[in-house]
């Protein structure tokens, strides 16, 4: 059984949404089923990931599909890095079925099908260790998101969804001429292949393997949001309903964790002449996308969009920690991941049970009628307004903390302390202009026709809120784990003779 | 060989990426099908292009990278699928907005912002 771990996270929900499409959990009025079965496949799937972390402490782990062996066939490899984000997306997906529980996933016959279909291209993603393998996957993770998106439906997400799928689907060229050209001058696609055959090529090569590898850093910049890249995504998160968008919280990561694998791996600083290529790109586009994500931040006329660029301003903290090109750094950012990921997820769903309890007001920062539940709204809404804003005691502050620490040379030091602790400040000024405004600022009158919020939701929100403490109550054992991850990424030349190969 | 499968490569990406640039869906969509057909045949290119030789070793005397062949055909299903959709989406887009701009609205520059300048003539 341990031998085919790796694949458990994929097959798993690719075998549970094929399931939930057949008769005895198929149609509308079978959805408790169908509930049923996504929160245990959830359960499972939260465990197998689990134990696919445990396991890869070890080593990584190699998986040849169909027993092809590399670099020919196709393989996935589950690193501590990858069994992190696995694990991380698993919990997210749970989180997310919860929440749906309460009645978001009436709104559509085929919700918890494409929620697991989700599951398996990002789970796919992080685990494959082949470039056009990983394109695949990108692929069946994006095709569950365009559908995942007009979930509900209504005019606003078809309008977002247009942009989306354009735009993405210009990306999935853009990925393909990447593919074509790195596959031209390397003549292969197993990334640990590439990366050994990126010093050796010729001068002539270089100018196309560079122009292949710049492309690629559009695609994953569009993924992750990447200034200039990020115009779609406040309006898309905003416009999801809150269970998609909390789970689309990975979705940026997906992008960051590519740049992190194929600029740590391929053009790294192993590669010779082209070592370390879009580094050059990523340093001020990094500070960039902070700066976009904090006049985002201030400029959001609700809490869904708040929340979105939230999501901006983390990926410009991450890319940061990716541009500082450290073991230390690459530790910092992937605890910082872990952390944002939880926290804007719990955002989105408590800007919709906001949303929720304010008639029309929704979750705009408007006076409005008063809110149902204040305290309990009010306290998650503060938990999560500290985590996110990086305060003491929740994970926010060792993320970042972690990230400003791992900045040694004087210029680094100045641009991103800075940056990342003005976007700190923007964040808590922007947070509690908010949650004075939604809670504080109300016109009065009777709140009694408005129905309490369902367990689910509750449950789902505070099951997010919790890794927060937890990250931090656990922080030596998490911090471990996020350097074994770093260490794994960035010195992996002991595995080329996992390849069969020798040594170069 | 070579110059006609760059020309046809580079035309097919000029036509997708300008009607990828239209304001509405129709010429996008088409332009995305361009797009996704010069990337098939740049894909297929990229194990090199021969004469007479099989993909499958002994059944000709020189052969061809096969690998090129199946992410083509990879392509082509995914391409398709993605395509497929794009389509039923627009023609969703049609029915929710009520036009089928790429925006969901139609541009501020055209007749309705310039005719109340002008007056009812």
């Amino acid at each position: 059984m341990s031998q085919h771990l790796a694949i458990i996270p994929i097959l798993l929900p690719l075998f549970a949404g094929l399931l939930m499409l057949l008769p005895p959990l198929a149609g509308v009025e079978n959805i408790r089923r169908r509930r049923i079965t996504s929160l245990i496949v959830g359960a499972v799937s939260i465990f197998a990931a689990a134990n696919l972390a445990v396991q890869v402490q070890q080593g990584p782990l190699f998986y040849a599909l169909g027993n092809w062996q590399a670099p020919n066939g196709i393989v996935l490899m589950a690193d501590p890095l990858a069994a992190m984000l696995v694990l991380a997306t698993c919990i997210l997906v749970f989180g997310s079925t919860v929440y749906a529980c309460a009645g978001e996933d009436r709104q559509g016959a085929y919700f918890y099908p494409l929620l697991q279909f989700q599951l398996m291209g990002i789970n796919g993603a992080f685990l494959t260790a082949d470039l056009f393998n990983l394109f695949v996957f990108f692929e069946v993770l994006l095709i569950a998101s365009y559908s995942l998106l007009i979930h509900g439906g209504g005019k606003q997400k078809t309008q977002a969804n247009v942009h989306y799928v354009v735009l993405n689907l210009v990306g999935s060229s853009l990925f393909l001429f990447a593919l074509g050209a790195l596959y031209g001058t390397l003549g292969t696609l197993n990334m640990l292949d590439m990366a050994m055959r990126v010093p050796t090529i010729s001068e002539g090569e270089q100018v196309i393997a560079k122009v292949g590898g710049l492309m690629l850093l559009m695609v994953f910049g569009l993924k992750a949001a990447m200034l200039p890249l990020h115009f779609w995504l406040p309006k898309t998160y905003s416009a999801a309903s809150a269970s998609v968008a909390a789970l689309f919280a990975i979705m940026t990561k997906v992008g960051i964790y590519s740049i992190y694998r194929v600029y740590t791996m391929i053009f790294g600083e192993h590669a010779g002449p082209l070592a370390d290529m879009a580094l050059g790109w990523i340093w001020p586009l990094a500070l960039l996308t902070l700066i976009g994500g904090a006049i985002g931040v201030l400029a959001s006329p609700n809490l869904r969009q708040m929340a979105a660029n939230m999501v901006i301003i983390s990926v410009g903290t991450l890319l940061i920690s990716f541009a500082i090109r450290s073991q230390e750094a690459s530790a910092a950012g992937f605890y910082y991941m872990i952390h944002s990921t939880f926290v804007t997820a719990a955002l989105f769903m408590i800007a919709d049970m906001l949303g929720q309890q304010r008639g029309k007001a929704l979750d705009r920062f408007v006076v409005a009628r008063k809110v149902k539940q204040p305290v309990l709204l009010g306290s998650l809404f503060f938990v999560a307004s500290m985590a996110v804003a990086g305060l003491p005691p929740f994970s926010g502050f060792i993320g970042k903390l972690l990230i400003l620490q791992s900045a040694h040379q004087a210029t680094e030091m100045i641009w991103v302390w800075t940056l990342i602790l003005l976007a700190g400040l923007v964040c808590i000024v922007a947070l509690s202009r908010a949650g004075s405004t939604v809670f504080w600022r109300h016109t009065g009158g009777n709140n009694n026709d408005i129905a309490s919020l369902s367990y689910w939701q509750i449950g789902a929100a505070g099951l997010m809120l919790l890794m927060s403490p937890l990250m931090v109550v656990f922080g030596a054992v998490t911090t471990e784990y996020m350097q074994l991850a770093a260490l794994q990424l960035h010195q992996f030349s002991g595995l080329f003779e996992l390849l069969g190969r020798a040594n170069p | 060989m070579e110059a006609l499968y760059v020309y046809c490569v580079g035309m097919l990406t000029f036509c997708g990426v300008f009607l990828c640039l239209r304001a509405r869906l129709f010429p996008v969509v088409l332009g995305l099908t361009m797009l996704s057909y010069a990337v098939n045949l740049f894909l297929f290119s990229s194990g090199g292009l021969t004469f007479n030789a099989a993909a499958i070793l002994g059944a000709s005397e020189t052969y061809s990278d096969p690998l090129p062949q199946a992410l083509v055909l990879t392509a082509i299903v995914i391409g398709f699928a993605m395509i497929a959709f794009i389509v039923i989406l627009a023609m969703r887009a049609r029915a929710d907005l009520g036009n089928d701009y790429v925006d969901g609205r139609e541009p501020p520059d055209t007749e309705q912002a310039i005719s109340p300048k002008r007056g009812n003539l």
